[in-house]
C-alpha cells in the first residue's frame, strides 16, 4: 500500500495523476486502462475540491493505492462536506446542445472507467473506493 | 500548457497543447472567450498537443459549441484527437456535439 497526501489546490491534479499513472502502470494496464484510471482519480479529486471543500487550499487529499493479484484500488480521503452520489443526476447526453446542462459528468465518468466506485463517509470525511481489475496477462 | 491562435480567411485556428484539466481549463475557456469576443464562432480545435482532457475541459468546449451554433453562425469542429481522448468523449456520449476531423486542411476546408 503506497499513500501520498496533495493539498487539495487544483495544481495538485497533475502530480496526483502522474501517482496514479504509475501504480497503473505498475499494474500491467495498457495505455486506455492507465488513461482511465487518470481520468477517474482526475475527475474524483477536482470534485472533492469543488465540492467536498468548496474551493481551493482549504483541505487535503489523502490518496493510496494498492496492487493485489486481481485489481489496483485507489483510496481518495478527504476532511470534507459529505458527498452523497445519490443528490447527483446523471448527465442527459441525449439532450439536445442548447438544452444540455452544464456538470455532473465527473461521478459518471468515474462508475465509466473503473470496476467499482463506492462512497463512506465517517467521522474523519469522506473516503472514496475505486476499484479496477487488473488485465488477465499481467500476471 | 501552451494555446495559439492564428486567425484564418475562413475561420480560425486554434493549437492547444499540453493538459487540459480543472487547473488549466479556465485558460482554453479565456482563448475560446476573446474569439466569441470578436464575433468569430467558425473555430477549429487542433487537439494534437492534448494528451488529457477532463469533463472540466469538455465543458468549457460544449460552452463555446453552445455559443458558436446559436443562429447557425459558427461551430467549433476538433481536430487529430488522440485515441483515448476519442474514446473517453465517446463513452461518456458528448461526441455527437463534434465534429472530429482527422486533419487541419480539411477541417478548415469544412467552413
Amino acid at each position: 500500500m503506497t499513500t501520498e497526501v496533495f493539498p487539495g489546490s487544483y495544481a495538485s491534479l497533475h502530480p496526483i495523476r502522474e501517482f496514479v499513472v504509475k501504480a497503473a502502470r505498475q499494474a500491467g494496464f495498457d495505455e486506455a486502462g492507465v488513461y482511465s484510471v487518470e481520468l477517474a482519480v482526475d475527475e474524483a479529486c477536482s470534485n472533492i475540491i469543488e465540492h467536498a471543500y468548496g474551493g481551493e487550499s482549504k483541505g487535503d487529499i489523502r490518496c493510496t493505492y494498492q496492487i493485489s493479484a486481481e485489481s489496483l484500488t485507489i483510496i481518495l480521503k478527504d476532511r470534507g462536506k459529505r458527498f452523497n452520489p445519490e443528490n447527483v443526476p446523471d448527465p442527459d447526453f441525449s439532450a439536445q446542445l442548447e438544452n444540455l446542462k452544464v456538470g455532473g459528468a465527473g461521478l459518471f465518468l468515474m462508475r465509466k472507467m473503473m470496476d467499482m466506485v463506492t462512497f463512506e463517509f465517517n467521522e474523519n470525511g469522506n473516503v472514496l473506493t475505486m476499484v479496477k481489475y487488473r488485465p488477465p496477462s499481467s500476471d | 500548457m501552451d494555446i495559439a491562435t492564428t486567425q484564418l480567411k475562413r475561420c480560425d485556428l486554434l493549437s492547444v497543447n499540453g493538459r487540459i484539466d480543472s487547473y488549466t481549463a479556465p485558460q482554453v475557456e479565456d482563448a475560446l472567450k476573446s474569439l466569441l469576443d470578436k464575433g468569430r464562432y467558425k473555430i477549429v480545435l487542433d487537439m494534437a498537443g492534448v494528451d488529457f482532457m477532463s469533463s472540466k475541459g469538455w465543458w468549457v468546449l460544449i460552452e463555446a459549441q453552445k455559443a458558436c451554433r446559436r443562429y447557425n453562425r459558427g461551430e467549433v469542429v476538433l481536430v487529430d484527437l488522440q485515441d483515448k481522448l476519442r474514446e473517453s468523449l465517446n463513452l461518456v456520449g458528448m461526441g455527437s456535439y463534434f465534429k472530429v476531423f482527422d486533419d487541419v486542411t480539411t477541417a478548415v476546408g469544412s467552413f
